[in-house]
C-alpha cells in the first residue's frame, strides 16, 4: 500500500479516445444522419414526380372548371371540376358529424372522466380507432348502411365512413390542446361562480381553439386522400352531382382509380393532374394550420 | 395532477353560497354565520347536466361504436361463412364468383401476403427511422429538428393512393435491378426466386418497399416522442464518464426507448397490415399467385376487399369480403393493442 502511495504519481489526466470507439462513433453519426436522407429521397422523388407530371393537367385552361362528361376515354381535355366538388363536399359532410363527436369526447376526457375506468376505455377505442383501416371502416358502414339498413351506395355512405378516421384525429389534437390550457384559467371562472359548462365554452375552448382548427385541418387533409371507402361506397360519376345522398359522384382519388383503367395519354395525364390537385389541397390546409399554430394562444 | 385540481375545484361548493351572487334563490341572511363544517350542497345546474351528458354520450357513443363494428362485421360474415364449401382459415382458394349459394373461399393466401409485405416494410422501415429518431432527438440542434420532424410527418400527409402510383410507375423501373440481383444471387431461397414473369412491378417486393416509406412517419414519431424524454441526467452522467455521443445513445437513450421504439413499430404494422389502396394499384398488375416468394403476386385482405368491391351488390358474395374484412380487423385490433400497451406500460412507471 505504502509504495504505491509514495511512488510519484504521474497520471495522465486525460486519455485519448481509444480508436475503436473514435470510430464506433464516427460511423453510428454517420449512419443516424444517412437515414435522414434515406427518408428525404422518397418524399423529394414523391412531390417531384407529381408536380412533373402533373403540371401539364392543372394548367391546361379547363381543368378548374370542366369535368369529364361526355368525354371518351383517350380524348385529350376536360378537367376536375366534378371531382373538386365532390371531394369538397365528402369532406365538409363528414367534418359536419366529426367535428361535434370529436370535440365533445375530447372535452369529456380532459375536464369530465379525468382518470375514471369509463375514461380509459374511452381512451383505449379511439386508440383503436386510430389503427383502423379505412377498409375496415369502409365495410363497416356497408353492413350497417346499405345492407341492414337499405339505403344505397351514396357519397353520404362515404362520408359515414370517412366519420371512422376522421373522430380519432379530432379527439387526439383537441385532447392535447385542451390539456395544456392552464388550470389557473379554470379555477379562475370556478372562483367567479362561472358554471362549469360555460367555463368550458368561453374560456377553456377559446384558448384551445387555434390548436383545435390545426388538429381539424389536418384531419380534413387526412380523409380527403381515403380511397378505399370510395371504392365500396360510392360509384364514380364523371360529371358533376352535387346530390351527396343519391347517385354516383366524382372525387380526386375515384379520378385516379377510375384513369386508371386508361391506358392512353389523355389517361395518364388526368391521373397525375388530379394527384397534383389533391396534394394541392391538402398542402393549402397544411399550411394553414401551420400558421394556425403558429398563432395558438396557449403557451407551456 | 392536474386531474386532482379540476376534481377538488369542482366538489368544493360553488359560489352560490355567498352572499349576494349566485342563482341559488336564497335571501341574503345580514349576520349568517359563516359555517365551514357542513358545505352547502352543490347547485348542478341544467346547463352543466346537459353538458356533461353530452360530453360523457360522447365517450360512450365511442365504445359503443367500435362494438358496432365488431358486431355488424360478424353480423354480415356469417351468412356467407355459412355458405363456404372450403374451410375459412386454411384454404387458399377465393372464388365468390360462380355460385352464391356454394362460395369457396379461405383466408390463408390473404393473411400470407399480407403478413410477408407488412412484414418486409417492417424490416426496411425500422431501421431508418431509428436512425432518424436518434439523429431527430440526440444529435440534430434543436433549431433543425424541429423542421426536420416535419418534414418527416410530411412523409404521412401524401395519401397512399399517390404512394400507389408513383411505387408502381416511377420506382418499380428504378428497382429492377436490385430485384434482378435478388433473383440471381439468392434466388435459391424461396423468398427470393421468381417462376413467373420479370421486373418488380406488381410484386409484393415493390409493395414492401412502397409500404416501408408509408409507415416511417409513424414509427419515427413514435420512437423520437419517447426518445426525447431520456433523462436528462442520466445523458449528462454518461458524458460525464467520458461516453462518446454514440455511447450515450447505447447507454442510455435506447435502453429507455426501447418500449417507445417496439410500439411505434407495432403502429407502423398495424398501419402496414390495413393499407388498402397502394397495394390495390400495385398487386392488381400482377397475375401470378402467392408462392411465399417477394417477386410473386397476390392480394392481402385490403386489397382482396377493395378489388372485390364489384361484387358488393350481393349482400351473400359482399359478406364473404366482410368476413376477411373482420379478420383483418381482429388482427390490426390486436396489434395496435399491443402497441399502445407498450407504451402506456412506459408511461405509468
Amino acid at each position: 500500500m505504502s509504495t504505491t502511495l509514495d511512488a510519484p504519481v504521474k497520471t495522465e489526466t486525460f486519455q485519448p479516445l481509444s480508436g475503436r470507439r473514435r470510430a464506433t462513433n464516427a460511423a453510428a453519426t454517420v449512419l443516424v444522419s444517412l437515414s435522414v436522407l434515406v427518408a428525404l429521397v422518397p418524399l423529394v422523388w414523391v412531390l417531384y414526380t407529381v408536380v412533373s407530371r402533373g403540371l401539364p393537367a392543372i394548367t391546361s385552361p379547363t381543368w378548374f372548371t370542366n369535368s369529364l362528361s361526355g368525354l371518351l376515354p383517350s380524348s385529350s381535355g376536360g378537367g376536375s371540376y366534378h371531382a373538386i366538388v365532390g371531394t369538397l363536399l365528402q369532406a365538409a359532410v363528414t367534418a359536419v358529424f366529426s367535428i361535434p363527436v370529436g370535440l365533445f369526447v375530447a372535452i369529456y376526457l380532459v375536464e369530465y372522466a379525468a382518470g375514471s375506468r369509463l375514461a380509459k376505455v374511452t381512451t383505449f377505442m379511439v386508440d383503436i380507432l386510430t389503427g383502423i383501416p379505412s377498409i375496415v371502416a369502409a365495410l363497416f358502414v356497408y353492413a350497417l348502411w346499405i345492407t341492414t339498413l337499405g339505403f344505397r351506395r351514396s357519397a353520404f355512405a362515404v362520408s359515414l365512413a370517412l366519420v371512422l378516421l376522421m373522430v380519432p384525429v379530432i379527439v387526439r389534437t383537441t385532447e392535447e390542446m385542451l390539456r395544456i390550457v392552464p388550470q389557473d384559467l379554470r379555477e379562475a371562472a370556478y372562483a367567479l361562480g362561472v358554471p362549469k359548462w360555460k367555463t368550458i365554452t368561453k374560456i377553456v375552448l377559446p384558448t384551445a381553439l387555434s390548436g383545435i382548427i390545426t388538429g381539424i385541418m389536418l384531419a380534413l387533409a387526412r380523409i380527403m386522400g381515403e380511397t378505399a371507402p370510395l371504392l365500396i361506397l360510392a360509384l364514380y360519376a364523371p360529371f358533376i352531382n352535387t346530390d351527396i345522398f343519391a347517385g354516383p359522384m366524382g372525387s380526386l382519388p375515384g379520378l385516379m382509380v377510375d384513369q386508371l383503367g386508361n391506358p392512353t395519354d389523355a389517361g395518364t395525364n388526368r391521373i397525375w393532374g388530379a394527384a397534383l390537385t389533391l396534394i394541392l389541397i391538402i398542402a393549402v390546409l397544411n399550411v394553414l394550420a401551420k400558421i394556425l399554430g403558429r398563432l395558438s394562444s396557449v403557451k407551456r | 395532477m392536474s386531474d386532482a385540481t379540476t376534481e377538488s375545484v369542482s366538489s368544493r361548493p360553488p359560489a352560490a353560497a355567498l352572499p349576494g351572487g349566485g342563482p341559488g334563490g336564497q335571501t341574503p341572511i345580514p349576520e349568517a354565520p359563516i359555517t365551514t363544517t357542513t358545505p352547502a350542497k352543490p347547485v348542478v345546474r341544467p346547463g352543466d347536466r346537459i353538458f356533461s351528458g353530452l360530453a360523457t354520450g360522447s365517450g360512450i357513443f365511442i365504445i359503443v361504436l367500435i362494438a358496432a363494428v365488431a358486431a355488424f362485421l360478424v353480423l354480415r360474415a356469417v351468412p356467407a361463412l355459412q355458405r363456404d364449401q372450403v374451410n375459412f382459415f386454411t384454404s387458399r382458394e377465393f372464388d365468390t364468383t360462380t355460385d352464391v349459394n356454394a362460395l369457396r373461399f379461405g383466408v390463408l393466401d390473404l393473411f400470407g401476403v399480407t403478413v410477408t409485405v407488412s412484414l418486409m416494410a417492417l424490416v426496411l422501415a425500422t431501421p431508418v427511422s431509428l436512425g432518424i429518431a436518434i439523429f431527430l432527438s440526440q444529435y440534430a440542434p434543436r433549431r433543425v429538428a424541429g423542421p426536420l420532424a416535419y418534414v418527416v410527418d410530411l412523409l404521412a400527409a401524401v395519401p397512399s393512393i399517390v404512394y400507389g402510383l408513383w411505387g408502381l410507375l416511377v420506382l418499380a423501373p428504378v428497382l429492377n435491378p436490385v430485384g434482378t440481383w435478388f433473383n440471381d444471387e439468392l434466388g435459391f431461397l424461396f423468398l427470393f426466386s421468381r417462376d413467373s414473369g420479370s421486373g418488380v412491378g406488381g410484386t409484393i417486393f415493390l409493395g414492401g418497399v412502397v409500404l416501408a416509406v408509408m409507415i416511417l412517419p409513424i414509427i419515427t414519431a413514435v420512437t423520437r416522442e419517447v426518445f426525447v424524454q431520456t433523462p436528462v441526467s442520466q445523458i449528462e452522467a454518461a458524458l460525464a464518464l467520458g461516453a462518446t455521443r454514440w455511447e450515450v445513445v447505447r447507454t442510455c437513450v435506447l435502453p429507455f426507448g426501447k418500449s417507445g421504439f417496439v410500439s411505434g413499430a407495432m403502429l407502423g404494422l398495424g398501419r402496414a397490415l390495413g393499407e388498402t389502396i397502394a397495394l390495390y394499384i400495385i398487386l392488381r398488375t400482377s397475375s401470378s399467385a402467392f408462392g411465399y416468394s417477394l417477386f410473386e403476386g397476390g392480394s392481402t385482405f385490403a386489397s382482396k376487399i377493395a378489388l372485390g368491391a364489384g361484387e358488393f351488390n350481393n349482400n351473400i358474395v359482399a359478406g364473404a369480403y366482410i368476413a376477411a374484412g373482420l379478420v383483418l380487423f381482429v388482427l390490426t385490433f390486436v396489434i395496435n393493442s399491443l402497441a399502445r400497451a407498450a407504451v402506456a406500460g412506459k408511461k405509468e412507471r
